[in-house]
């Protein structure tokens, strides 16, 4: 369909307009039609994939990916895994998208986090995977990390690791000031309060305002500021739940309680290991970042399940992503089956693991041995017994927008101005709601909101 | 052309007959010579794939609509007309305006005090002033902003040490009122070298001579500059200002990679150039993004034309 469209328009374009104007369409014409391998499959083929072998590329920015692509090679000799750090998400993003947008240069399977899912899955560059039979894997993963890779009926990816939220905060400080560890927002802010009076220079956390972590909260809350149905999109930032958090939020931002360090920054990190930020509300994948990225706070922090607003435990995803097979593919049988193995496969579960990833397999989050781990960063504690919890506590019913990767982009340019002039949030809100409402119907979305 | 077709010509026709009728069935005038296009082929070849074609495809784009659903449609002139009214990139547009103006002819003025003080010879070591002025041109531009970057750092930066020494928050490089100003000091710092080896360069291919028969009529040493050199260096300052426009207009290294740390002050249509960049790379509105940085073109092309008409009207005089 949009083959058609795109060719008249270069005839249309070429015929109305001058020789020169016909190079550049020329050019246009050059970029390949969408779609290579839509080949349908089966269980069958993946086997028969594997024992033919072949070459695939695989782009990811996980710790482990190494690791898991050397075993995968071990296991099936005749197959060359290339494995390309591409950079991480949006970097990734950007690259993955121009290649589509070019028709070539995509690898074969590729890490998505879930929240760009849709994206990705909406303009039709990812291989159903149910074509292959892997959607009988459903059994093995936790429900909510399922639910992510499944979109419209379509299998598009599998689940490597999830983030289920709880609160992380450097116990050393926390005993310093006398202050116990919050189970309500209501009992975080006061902390933040007694704290910053304490020692000025002592925040509760830091927030800048981050898209990832807003959604997140809100779907804590109990938001579903994004509702989708194929192309009809309602976006309701004003909800119950979204306006819940963002007056709890309002509390911290207009008393200063959030110090203004941008997360992820060279400061933040400094910031986590000397306590200037005390805490931290965050995905389960955190203590892996805490151990290579802040080894100064060895035996500092500690993980508590996330407060909630009544006291009744309750958490949301925060991140987290798997990994899909392009369409592009050459070898889409070899590439999903290399996907299989990546994301069930004891052995790269195992290693996955082991460089700090928190599993989303219903398998490992069981385990005795999982659950008893104990984590000489933080103290001997068993933190896997709270973060399994958490991922028990998630909320269903999350949906992410089918462009929520450029939602994301444009977080700072407006409730960001909220955060800037420590204004209300609400009214941040409302004006991303005004820019993603537009933009989805510019973008031939029917967006209600 | 005429010494050609004369050259081509076996049997030249005798000065007579030039005026006269040409010679039945051969047509000197008319015949084209394709030796000349062998040597500017190679050249033309690659001016049309990387100059020309990229704008024709960049102007083809933005006579188009893709969307995420529904596919792509030809819209004629409504993506130009859609930027006339977008107030984000009107917004950032003047934004590079207001920055042009304050910090190019700040950046100019102090190149220019550089390179006249290396060359008036009273200054020792001149030789060292001048590599070391030149020295931040050569460190690549991201590592400088990233350097700038932690300097500037509010909690633990240079800033940060100064304000607990003064013992409140004098320097605030990362706030609204002051981002522009914290870019402006890092492109200058960037670019005064430059700039001077540009007057450096003019001030050099000044005969001695005019110098000696300025003191043999007395001319003082800032009699010299006002009547000699200045004027000399006219043609090396409109070409340092055009530079400095387009640079100010395409404005996108220092805010793109200063964002992480300031990422609700500089917004993603902090500069025409990160709106274009933005617009297509996470907004996927590749068609907008080319009319956009079409529209910045022709903006800039414009200005710097008139900048060089004025500049040159005034050489005449």
């Amino acid at each position: 369909m949009t083959t058609k469209r795109s060719r008249s328009g270069f005839r249309r374009i070429a015929t109305a307009v001058v020789t020169v104007a016909a190079l550049g369409g020329a050019l246009v014409a050059c970029a390949p039609q969408a779609g290579a391998g839509t080949a349908e499959g089966s269980a069958s083929d993946l086997e028969a994939a594997l024992e033919a072998g072949g070459t695939i590329t695989y782009w990811s920015w996980t710790p482990s990916a190494e690791a898991q692509v050397a075993a995968f090679e071990k296991a099936y000799p005749k197959v060359d895994v290339k494995l390309v750090n591409a950079g991480t998400n949006t970097e990734e993003y950007t690259k993955l998208q121009n290649a589509i947008k070019a028709g070539s240069g995509a690898p074969d399977v590729a890490q998505i986090e879930y929240y760009a899912m849709p994206q990705f899955a909406l303009s039709d560059s990812l291989l159903d995977l149910s074509a292959y039979g892997l959607d009988e894997l459903e059994d093995q993963y936790t429900a909510s990390t399922w639910g992510s890779v499944n979109i419209d009926g379509k299998l598009y990816g599998l689940p490597q690791d999830s983030g289920p939220m709880a609160l992380f905060y450097n116990a050393t400080v926390f005993d310093q000031f006398g202050i116990a560890v919050p189970t309500t927002w209501d009992e975080y802010i006061a902390a933040g309060e007694q704290l910053h009076a304490a020692d000025p220079t002592k925040y509760i956390t830091s927030d800048t305002g981050d898209s990832g972590f807003a959604t997140s909260m809100i779907w804590q809350a109990g938001g579903h500021p994004f509702d989708v149905d194929g192309a009809d999109i309602t976006v309701d930032l004003a909800d119950e739940g979204s306006a819940k958090w963002a007056d709890t939020w309002n509390q911290l931002l207009e008393k200063d309680l959030l110090s203004d360090i941008p997360g992820w920054s060279d400061e933040w990190f400094k910031g986590l290991g000397d306590g200037t930020i005390a805490s931290l509300v965050v995905g389960a994948w955190m203590p892996g970042v805490l151990e290579s990225s802040v080894p100064d706070a060895a035996g500092d922090w500690r993980v508590a399940p996330i407060p909630t607003y009544d006291g009744e435990p309750v958490s949301a995803e925060n991140g987290g992503g798997g990994q899909a097979v392009l369409k592009q593919s050459k070898n889409p049988a070899l590439a999903a089956a290399f996907l299989e193995w990546l994301n069930s496969d004891p052995e790269s579960i195992k290693i996955f693991g082991e460089s700090g990833g928190f599993p989303s397999t219903v398998a490992e989050l069981e385990s005795e041995d999982f659950v008893n781990q104990e984590s000489e960063y933080f103290g001997g504690q068993k933190i896997n017994e709270v973060l399994t919890q958490a991922a028990s506590d998630v909320l269903p019913g999350w949906s992410y927008l089918p462009y929520q990767v450029y939602a994301n982009s444009i977080f700072g340019d407006t409730v960001g101005q909220a955060y800037a002039n420590k204004s209300d949030l609400n009214a941040g809100l409302a004006t991303w709601q005004k820019q993603l409402v537009d933009y989805g119907n510019e973008q031939g979305f029917d967006v209600k909101g | 052309m005429t010494t050609l077709s004369k050259l081509d010509a076996p049997a030249a026709p005798s000065p007579s007959k030039v005026h006269g009728a040409p010679t039945p069935g051969r047509k000197v005038k008319a015949r084209l010579d394709w030796r000349g296009w062998a040597f500017v082929g190679p050249f033309m070849a690659v001016f049309v794939l990387v100059f020309i074609a990229p704008i024709v495809y960049a102007v083809y784009l933005s006579l188009f609509r893709e969307q995420l659903m529904g596919g792509n449609a030809f819209v004629g002139l409504e993506n130009f007309g859609e930027v006339f009214t977008d107030t984000q990139f009107w917004e950032s547009f003047l934004r590079v305006l207001l920055f042009l103006v304050v910090q190019v002819p700040i950046m100019l003025l102090m190149a220019l005090a550089a390179a006249l003080a290396i060359d008036s010879a009273r200054l020792h070591v001149a030789g060292f002033f001048r590599i070391v002025i030149f020295l931040p041109y050569a460190v690549p531009g991201v590592v400088a902003v990233l350097m700038w970057g932690f300097i500037y750092g509010g909690n633990f930066g240079l800033a940060a040490n100064i304000n607990d020494l003064l013992g409140f928050e004098a320097i605030t490089p990362f706030a609204r009122e002051w981002i522009l100003a914290s870019i402006g000091n890092i492109v200058t710092w960037e670019f005064v070298g430059y700039n001077m080896l540009i007057f450096y360069a003019a001030l050099r291919t000044i005969p001695t001579e005019l110098y000696e028969a300025a003191e043999l009529d007395g001319a003082g040493p800032f009699r010299v500059i006002t009547g000699i050199k200045i004027p000399a260096l006219r043609g090396a300052i409109v070409i340092s200002t055009i530079f400095s426009i387009i640079g100010s207009f395409q404005l996108f290294n220092e805010p793109n990679i200063l964002k992480p740390l300031a990422p609700n002050i500089i917004t993603t249509f902090f500069t025409p150039n990160m709106y274009a960049y933005n617009l297509s790379f996470s907004g996927q509105q590749y068609n907008y993004s080319a009319t956009v940085a079409i529209v910045m073109g022709l903006i800039t092309a414009v200005i710097a034309y008139v900048v060089q008409l004025r500049g040159s009207r005034k050489e005449e005089r």
